[in-house]
């Protein structure tokens, strides 16, 4: 039996009728329309899908959309504010910390989750708080110098 | 107006502002109307005859459109393989001629490995798609199966093609030189059996493709995740499909990784293609990660053995290698020409070397299909190479610096012909391996190598002189060698009305960033601002035939197509700008943005001006056309041979045999560099997956069963950030003579380096305990401890 | 990766989720964190007809103490107790542990309840919880009991909770200044499950022994188990390297030891004595 679900996407209510069985992150990319988020495995262990569930970093295939009935969701394409990069967006731009783009989104969700939660993280604190974002381009090395970045840049304002 | 040098300027990638906002464009992102979906129902056996496929509650599943079985795809071929190994071509080497077995789209008589598809449900939704596939049965006559590579050819062994018998697939040689005579007068020979274990690349986009076919034109557009639209056209069009190439458009959007996986014409594109001219209907698939598991091309999959003849004062005097390589149960697009000729031809590496004999078989297993992933054969050869190396110096009780001190090619340029066919372009290894030791302080290590082992910590270092053959090719010489096609590469550069430039490139990007790469070099070339300068990519409709992105040749063979092209359109502007300014053409020249007679600067056009007057042709010289953009195809003279030398440095943990990898140190010489940004993350990159290989990744299948076990990310161990380090990266810069742009490539130096570095240095932490090999990959923490255990145990 | 279909309950209290356990049966299951339901249920592995969300069950979250016993309620996620300020002061083991399991997404979600409740063989709690000797407090249609850490685990993904019973609380002594913990594990690197893990709970008496060792073992064996002939051992023994490591080698007895491609059975018994070690040292090193 479809259930009525109301999530806020970035501000942005949407409500739909869905099964049970409708993952979150099905939710957001083929109901919401927004295909920033991505599915990468069927384990739940890449992170690409990851985005953020009332304030906490949460891997989106991991939870059914009736979960998120009545949640804040923010996604990669809500983190720039009035056409303005957030400044993780700008570090991971500054210091090439990206390459095909498809872990991007998951790992720049989970970057803000580290920054908040660790606003001057050490390399090693970086490193183990990106255990689940898997990234298959980059060997991981700019994506640490530009979380670096962004906690500079964020410390700095 | 000058603008400023972008060749060699590490500037920011244009590509970025969509993937940092979630704004890319991949092939799953897409979503047309009147869309179906595809699920396909694949083989749980590694081996099994179908008896009969029991469709009829799959049809009735609402939402269902249709259910297609291998027996339904009348007038569909195999799947091609694009390189050929016979002796009847004059292909060198061939000792038996390659066994060319079928792969047909959906199989309908055997199911040959573990997610071998035998049928595709199409439905209104991807849940009645998943579901109907759940209700289709197939009647399964379960035969043994053969999965590891030492078996395939054994007796007894179950036949995986009637057409290959003995599960022999082809027999190849190379080599040069006397080997017997290099075996007989050594003074010491070391053997050893390597094994190169079997990957799975992960890319971490799944495949994907969505195929529309439209009734009223006739016309099929094909998005697909590919490296190689043009490649897919061909091959899908000509060879499988039978439909004509011209109505066919294949699109390879924003593409989230390949490294080789997605270079192959695979099952699902054909079938959501024929799928989709059957129904009238867009046929949309996206693989899952499990299903990526069980059809994504393998790579490497090598057992060899190797003997080297060394004189008691370190020269290599000969080697000799035995390779078995598996090819899984189909012959994938490339497939036989990873093992052989961009294996074999690698085996000189950077060392005066007496003679070398290469001896190849590949073999039919009941696997994925095995195929190109990241190095594609010269991993495979380095790997070789240099273990061989490390132990020969530990036979001769030797410093394995010295070793290959003692065995470098001296400084060249222009030809170094080697005992493997190849001749390489240029090359000073001496001079990478003293800028490693400026990084690394050798002599210092050694000591705190010493002092950490009394304290019984376990400290290695392990070093990795490499050579690679990439930017291919040369196409005669690829033809002469079995390749099925040509390996140049197109780049047309289109110059606007207003000044600005559109750059079609038949490279692809996944990764790469050619939008900023490409742009970089043609307006450095034109003088005018980068953002003038667009770069297409990815679309058979828009791009002249291209052979894609691997091998590490989109700046060397797509980048000087280009150049080639930027030349052409500046010789035209001279002329136009000759006639504008009423001199002659032979006097003008291209400074800084504007044609000028030469040595008079006043006297000059901009480019703005050029540009325009071409699409108004009012003041204009005779004899020549309106407009201003030229087409070019570059077909290279010879490979380019990036080379370097790289270190690494672990901790072996003695209770556990748990490695931690230390630091990394890599120099390597790509020859120039557009934006050594781009360049160092490729270098990352790469370092990580060659690291993996040898520490982490491996796929296994339980020969009994056949079954991959390890087919998922639970427990395949892809590398996340807290296994790695930050690298120490640097370069030397000789160019290459093949090309103008003097680029040799730098996309799979990293990975082809790293795994000897790694393991050659966990072979040093535990030379203490007299170990001097470890034949198997991935070092796990388990076959390192034992290892040492049965060390510990022959003292 | 889609679960097959099944009709999906919102409970809003304790007394609700029983009520659908009680009308759906072994047809139902429980959703908590849903990090371990969820991905069997995506690969179809488990295919409930039936699933209770008990996500906004307010009387299961929680940290409190109760005189000297801390009462965590079930739906507690692992980060919560990875960061409660209580818990590192009071019983610093179980923040420490939470900081091991999965990865910080997998803690925003993941609960202390639902993964003992699925007892994975491989899950980190349940050693934590041997060794802090930890009771729990299950609810079913007759009301409340208590069960006790050690009667708690029954075999391979079973536990002491009956189908129609949900785990509520569970509560563990706090820590006296005496009492000092660790947690020692050995992760698969593709999982990040554990190979083994070892958590030591060590009572010190004034001068430099250990009174009292509690040892949970999991990982290599089909559930986790007491390292019963370690704590014997090292009863009564100075926390030094010479004693741990005798202690430290019967800490295999007991465990059933699976193969896999992580190690073979005689691997994997070396690993439980070299962890068992790290435990104890690492337990007797804190201040």
């Amino acid at each position: 039996m479809k259930k009525s679900v109301s999530i806020t996407i970035n501000g942005v209510k949407h409500t739909h009728e869905v099964e049970p069985r409708l993952l979150l992150v099905h939710f957001i990319r083929e109901l919401a329309g927004l295909t920033g988020t991505h599915v990468g495995c069927d384990t739940s262990q890449c992170g690409a899908c990851t985005i953020h569930l009332n304030g906490q970093a949460v891997k989106s295939c991991t939870m059914l959309a009736v979960q998120a009935d009545g949640a804040q969701i923010a996604t990669i394409e809500g983190m720039a504010k009035d056409g303005k990069l957030h400044p993780i967006q700008d570090a991971f731009w500054e210091k090439h910390g990206l390459q095909c783009g498809f872990c991007t989104p998951g790992m720049i969700m989970s970057a803000a989750q580290i920054l908040q939660r660790y606003p001057k993280p050490t390399e090693e604190q970086i490193r183990h708080q990106l255990e689940g974002n898997l990234c298959r381009c980059t060997g991981y090395h700019n994506i640490v110098k530009a979380i670096q970045h962004a906690a500079e840049t964020m410390a700095g304002k | 107006m000058a603008t400023a040098r972008l060749l060699g300027a590490s500037i920011k990638r244009r590509e970025d502002p969509r993937f940092i906002t979630g704004k890319g464009n991949y092939t799953d992102d897409l979503k047309l109307p009147g869309m179906t979906y595809a699920a396909f129902v694949r083989s749980p056996h590694a081996h099994a005859g179908i008896r009969k496929i029991d469709t009829a509650r799959a049809i009735k599943h609402p939402g269902v459109v249709a259910v297609f079985t291998g027996t339904d795809m009348t007038g569909v071929n195999s799947l091609p393989c694009g390189w050929d190994l016979r002796k009847e071509k004059n292909i060198p080497g061939v000792v038996q001629d390659l066994a060319m077995v079928p792969h047909m789209p959906l199989t309908s008589d055997v199911a040959r490995h573990v997610g071998d598809p035998v049928a595709v449900v199409i439905a209104d939704s991807q849940d009645a798609a998943l579901d109907a596939a759940d209700l289709v049965t197939v009647d399964w006559d379960v035969k043994s199966s053969v999965t590891a590579t030492a078996l395939a050819a054994q007796a007894g062994a179950a036949q995986v093609h009637a057409g290959a018998p003995g599960n022999v697939a082809f027999k190849w040689e190379l080599g040069g030189g006397d080997v017997d005579g290099a075996f007989k007068s050594a003074d010491v020979v070391v053997r050893k059996r390597i094994v190169n274990q079997r990957l799975v690349a992960n890319a971490m986009e799944p495949r994907a493709c969505v195929a529309r076919f439209e009734e009223s034109t006739g016309d099929l557009t094909l998005w697909v995740t590919s490296q190689n639209p043009h490649v897919h056209r061909l091959l899908m069009c000509a060879f499988v499909l039978g439909i004509p190439e011209h109505k066919v458009r294949v699109i390879s959007p924003d593409v989230g990784g390949g490294f080789g996986s997605k270079i192959f014409l695979y099952n699902e594109e054909v079938v959501c293609s024929w799928a989709s001219r059957q129904l009238k209907r867009p046929v949309r698939w996206t693989s899952t990660r499990r299903e990526a598991y069980m059809t994504d091309a393998h790579g490497r999959d090598h057992v060899t053995d190797a003997a080297m003849a060394m004189s008691k004062d370190g020269k290599i005097l000969g080697l000799h290698v035995k390779t078995t390589a598996n090819l899984g149960a189909y012959l994938s697009t490339f497939a036989p020409a990873v093992p052989t000729f961009l294996y074999g031809t690698l085996l000189n590496g950077v060392y005066k070397m007496g003679a070398i004999k290469c001896e190849v078989t590949g073999v039919f297993t009941n696997t994925t299909a095995v195929d190109a992933y990241r190095g594609a054969g010269r991993p495979e050869a380095c790997y070789v190479l240099e273990r061989m190396v490390d132990a020969a110096a530990a036979a001769l009780k030797m410093d394995p610096a010295d070793v290959r001190r003692t065995n470098f090619i001296p400084k060249f340029s222009g030809a170094y012909q080697t005992h493997v066919a190849v001749s390489y372009d240029s090359g000073d290894y001496a001079g990478a391996f003293d800028r490693l030791l400026q990084l690394f302080d050798y002599k210092k290590f050694r000591t705190e190598q010493a002092e950490a082992r009394k304290k019984g910590r376990y400290l290695g270092v392990g070093f990795s002189t490499y050579i690679e053959a990439c930017s291919i090719a040369p196409s005669k010489l690829v033809g002469a060698l079995g390749a099925g096609a040509g390996l140049y590469e197109s780049g047309k550069v289109r110059v606007h009305p207003t000044g600005g430039v559109t750059v079609y490139t038949g490279s692809h990007s996944h990764g790469q960033g050619h939008e900023t790469t490409f742009a970089q070099l043609v307006a450095d070339e034109l003088q005018i601002p980068i953002d003038q300068v667009e770069v297409v990519h990815g679309d058979t409709g828009a791009i002249p035939f291209g052979m894609g992105t691997y091998g590490s040749r989109s700046a060397s063979v797509g980048g000087t197509a280009l150049h080639m092209s930027v030349h052409k359109i500046k010789e035209k502007g001279k002329k136009i700008a000759a006639h504008l300014l009423e001199a002659s053409a032979s006097d003008i020249e291209y400074v800084g943005g504007q044609f000028q007679v030469r040595g008079a600067p006043g006297k000059a056009v901009p480019w703005g001006a050029v540009a325009l007057t071409a699409y108004v042709p009012h003041n204009y010289p005779e004899g020549i056309e309106p407009g201003l953009e030229e087409t070019s195809f570059y077909d290279p003279s010879n490979f380019c041979f990036p080379f370097g030398a790289h270190a690494c440095v672990v901790e072996v943990d003695g209770d556990t045999g748990h490695v931690k990898i230390v630091r990394y140190m890599a120099v390597d010489d790509v020859g120039n560099v557009i934006n050594p940004m781009i360049v160092d993350g490729m270098v990352h990159g790469g370092i990580a997956q060659g690291a993996a290989q040898a520490l982490w990744e491996g796929a296994v299948y339980d020969e009994e069963s056949g079954q991959l076990v390890s087919g998922s990310l639970m427990d395949y161990a892809l590398p996340k950030a807290d296994m790695l380090p930050m690298y120490e990266t640097a370069r030397t810069e000789t160019p290459t003579p093949v090309n103008p742009l003097g680029i040799k490539g730098a996309g799979e130096t990293g990975t082809i380096a790293s795994t000897p570095a790694v393991v050659n240095a966990v072979v040093d932490a535990l030379s203490g305990f007299g170990v001097d090999h470890i034949e198997v990959m991935p070092l796990t923490p388990e076959r390192v401890w034992k290892t040492v255990q049965a060390a510990k145990s022959k003292k | 990766m889609y679960p097959a279909q099944f009709e999906y309950h919102k409970a809003g209290t304790v007394r609700e989720a029983l009520d659908l356990l009680a009308k759906y049966k072994d047809e139902a299951k429980l959703l908590a964190g849903g990090h371990s339901l969820l991905p069997a249920m995506k690969l179809r592995l488990a295919q409930p007809k039936h699933v209770i969300d008990i996500g906004k069950v307010s009387e299961l979250a929680g940290i409190k103490e109760e005189g000297g016993t801390l009462v965590i309620g079930a739906m507690t996620t692992h980060y919560a107790i990875e960061s409660s300020a209580l818990l590192k002061s009071k019983c610093p083991l179980l923040p420490e542990v939470a900081g091991h399991i999965g990865d910080p997404m997998v803690r925003n979600m993941g609960t202390l309840g639902g993964s003992l409740a699925h007892a994975d063989p491989a899950a980190d709690w349940p050693a934590a919880v041997i060794a802090l000797g930890a009771e729990f407090v299950a609810e079913g249609p007759k009301g409340k009991r208590t069960i006790k850490v050690d009667d708690f685990f029954k075999g391979l993904l079973t536990t002491a909770l009956t189908e129609n019973e949900i785990l509520t609380e569970i509560r563990v002594p706090a820590c006296g200044a005496n009492v000092k913990c660790a947690y020692a594990k050995f992760p698969h690197p593709a999982s990040r499950f554990a190979v083994v893990g070892v958590a030591a709970v060590l009572t010190l008496d004034g001068g430099g022994k250990i009174s009292k060792a509690s040892i949970g073992i999991t990982g290599a064996g089909t559930k986790a188990t007491r390292a019963k002939g370690v704590e014997a051992a090292i009863a009564g023994k100075a926390a030094d390297a010479a004693s741990i490591q005798a202690a430290a080698s019967s800490a295999a007895d007991g465990v059933d030891v699976q193969a896999d491609l992580q190690g073979s059975v005689e691997y994997k018994q070396h690993l439980l004595r070299v962890f068992a070690k790290r435990a104890m040292e690492a337990a007797a090193a804190k201040k």
